[in-house]
This record gives structure tokens, sequence and C-alpha cells, in this order.
């Protein structure tokens, strides 16, 4: 049974169509690299996946609990890493265990002091612990991958690993090819709000990151 | 639904309660403006006690959608709004949280106001508790529900600060025409009765039918 299905799905802004007429499921397990260049729909597309908007036509199907990581860290600056995951946890009934996830972020130390005096570093694993608690269905990634330092880097990839080992759906929009094709079993390429790529990840794409660009780009 | 209701609730409390940006903004404005008007009028004078309620009330609306402003803003700094949405909480469970949160601190400046006035204004407005707990209650559920509502609808605004009120202090009109009302009959040391008794029903009837209107609608305002 798919997690994410969407059935010629289309989204405008006024009369502009920022995605149009797209097709698309994954199973249980996929991890699907969202791709395309500045103004292909990603963000957007990603946007109607987490719930923020809807379609203008078509049906976009989600099965399951959804977790967002955006471009903010998405927790609170005025409450302590423990009140914040405390906090998402509570929203949902199987949200997590909250120590065990504070330890392998390894914010166990400084789980009572408001984030306002945790470095950058601090503040992003919080956010990726916020993001990964409580085991959810769906993964949407905006980027996950930019600004983040090189142990928060590798934490990342620990988790999106163990998430697709459970049988998480990960969606993960981003410009950092060689990073997410490590884990991608299957790519979305957007050209202008068009699908000119929808299928397992090829085998082009782990040597060489521009391959799918210039093979289903629209010079081409 | 009420759980999740409940801990944003907590959660907003927690969050203001611990830097008391806006919660000193409304209280410093309401205290002032009482001071300020209590120059203005004799304390002795018969024509306070007709304008209490008016007075009372423009304070506590005005001060309200301070309160209320910063209800949505709050979430913003670290896109967390966006992070509630795509956790599927639903909206109406946000909305309920954020708007008992409100309700709280605007209870809260009425709680340290009312005393204030009864001294400056030699008025005891506590001579039937229950009559004013009541109308506090019911009246300020109106204003931080519709505000909490208008909040929602103007968080993506530039001027949102200024938009808020424009579109808040039309809205609530009935709800402060009968709180007003209401609470220079209870200044006077009677308890509600006969025609006074209408005032009562619209504002348990304008908190009902809002209320109900404003969780049915709040999925489509936080949504696109």
């Amino acid at each position: 049974m798919s997690v994410l299905k969407a059935e010629r799905i289309s989204k405008f802004f006024g009369h502009f169509p920022a995605l149009r007429n797209l097709s698309f499921s994954f199973e249980p397990g996929s991890c699907v690299a969202l791709l395309g260049r500045n103004g292909a729909g990603k963000t957007t597309l990603l946007e109607m996946m987490a719930g923020l908007s809807r379609p203008t036509e078509g049906t976009l199907t989600i099965g399951g609990r959804v977790s967002l990581l955006g471009h903010g860290i998405g927790v609170y600056d005025e409450l302590s890493a423990r009140e914040n995951l405390n906090f998402f946890a509570s929203l949902h009934p199987r949200g997590g265990d909250v120590d065990a996830w504070l330890e392998k972020v390894r914010l166990k130390e400084v789980a009572e002091a408001p984030l306002r005096e945790y470095s950058r570093g601090m503040r992003q694993r919080l956010a990726l612990a916020r993001t990964f608690m409580g085991e959810p269905d769906l993964l949407l990634l905006d980027e996950p991958f930019t600004s983040l330092d090189d142990k928060a880097v590798a934490l990342l990839q620990w988790l999106l690993a163990e998430a697709l080992g459970r049988g998480a759906t990960i969606v993960l929009s981003t410009h950092q090819i060689p990073e997410a094709m490590q884990l991608a079993t299957h790519i979305l390429f957007l050209e202008k709000g068009k699908l000119a790529y929808n299928g397992p990840r090829p085998e082009e794409m782990l040597g060489d990151s521009k391959w799918i660009y210039r093979t289903y780009g629209v010079a081409n | 639904m009420l759980r999740q209701a409940w801990l944003v609730c907590v959660k907003d409390v927690r969050m203001e309660f611990r830097g008391k940006e806006a919660l000193n903004a409304a209280l410093a404005f309401a205290l002032v403006v009482l001071i300020l008007f209590s120059f203005a009028f004799d304390p002795t004078s018969e024509q306070i006690r007709e304008i209490t309620g008016g007075l009372l009330w423009i304070l506590f609306a005005f001060s309200g959608v301070l309160l209320v402003n910063r209800s949505f803003a709050r979430e913003q700094s670290n896109d967390c709004l966006d992070i509630l949405i795509a956790s599927r909480v639903p909206a109406s469970a946000l909305l309920l949280g954020k708007a008992m949160a409100n309700l709280v601190f605007i209870l809260t400046v009425e709680a340290v106001c009312l005393p204030v006035f009864s001294l400056l204004y030699n008025i005891n407005l506590f001579l039937l508790p229950q009559w004013l707990l009541l109308v506090c209650l019911l009246t300020s559920w109106a204003i931080s529900l519709l505000g909490t509502v208008f909040a929602a609808m103007t968080v993506n605004l530039r001027l949102r600060e200024l938009m808020l009120p424009v579109i808040v202090y039309p809205m609530i009109i009935p709800a402060l025409a009968g709180a007003m009302q209401l609470t220079n009959v209870v200044a006077l040391g009677k308890p509600p009765e006969g025609d006074d008794l209408i005032w009562v029903r619209l504002l348990v009837g304008f908190d009902i039918i809002f209320t109900a209107l404003a969780l049915g609608l709040m999925d489509t305002i936080l949504v696109d």
C-alpha cells in the first residue's frame, strides 16, 4: 500500500502554474530524492505533501504520521530541549522516548537549558531529534544537509538509514546530490513544474550528480 | 483534540510567562490608561459610574488585541507552525489551545486592572464577584477567540499589528456592548435581572456561535 500517492495534481498561484499534472506513488521504505533547479516547484510540492497547502487540481493521499524538517528548525527558543521534545512527543500517541532521543543527539547534559543558550550545531541536533522522534511513517526534508556541521551531517545520514531500515518513507528535496544519492532509491525530477523523471535512482547518478539534469533537463 | 488543545495552551502559557513580552506590554498599557483617565475624571462623580463598563471593556479589548497578536507570531520564528500543521495536529486543537492561553493572559490583565480601577475611581466592582467573574469570562473568551482566529489569518501580513485591531474590533462590538451594560449594572451592586439578562444571553450566544464557527473554519484558515 502506498504511503504517498499523487494523482494528476496541479498547483496554480493565480494564473501561474507552479506544478502541472503530477502523478506518482511510493511504497513504504522508499527514499525519494526530489530534484530540480531553483523555481522548479520542489518546495511547493513538499509543502503540499506536508499539508501546508492543497493542490488546485488532483488528489494527494498521504498515509500515516508525517514529520517535516523545513528551512526553520521547528523548535521553540523560549523552551528547553526537554520541554520542546516533551511537547512534540505528547502531541501524538506514539510520540517517542524523550530521554532516549536526548541521549541519541548528545543533548542530555544540557537538556534543561533554554535554547537561546545553544550553539547552532546543538540546535540542529535538537531539530533532528524532533523530526525523527516517534518513528514517523513519512519524513519530509527540505534541503536537510544545508548549513549542517559535519557531526550533524553524519547524524542525519545515520538517522535516515535507520528510518529506511524500519520502513519509513523519506522525501528529501536537495541541491546536495552526492549526499542524497547515498540513500535515494527513487528520484522525482521536476522541470518548470512538470515531472521530467519519476523512477528508480539511475546508477549514473552515483558518479555524476548532474547526469539527470543533462539527460532529462529542458535543454535536451 | 482536547488533549492536544490543552498541550498547546500549556506550552503557550509557559512561553509567555517565561518571556512576559506581550503580557508586560498589555499590563503597562492598561495601567497607564487607567491612571491617565483617573486624572481626567472626578473620582466622586456619578459620571464615572456610568462610564465604568465602557472604560474597562475598551481597555480590555485594546490590551487583549496586544496579547493575541503574539499568538501565531510566536510560532513563526523557527517555522514551528508548519511543523505542527505537517504533523497533523488538528487546526481546531491549535485554535482552541491558543484561544485558551489568550484567555489566561486577558484574565491576568483583568485581575490586575479591576482592583486598580476600584482603588483609583472609588468604585467597588466586587460587590457581586460571581457576576463580575461571569461577565469577565464570557467577554474575555469572545475577545480571545475572535482575536486568535484573526491572528491566524493575519500572521503572514507585514502590517499584522495594524490589521488585527482593524478586523477584530468591529467583530466584537456585540460582546463588548453586552459586557459594558452588565459591568455597569454589577458596579451598582445589583444582580442583572429583567432586561439586563438579555445581555447575558447575548454573550453566551455570541461565544457559542463563534466558537462553533471558528472550530469549523480553522482548517481552511491555516492551510493555504
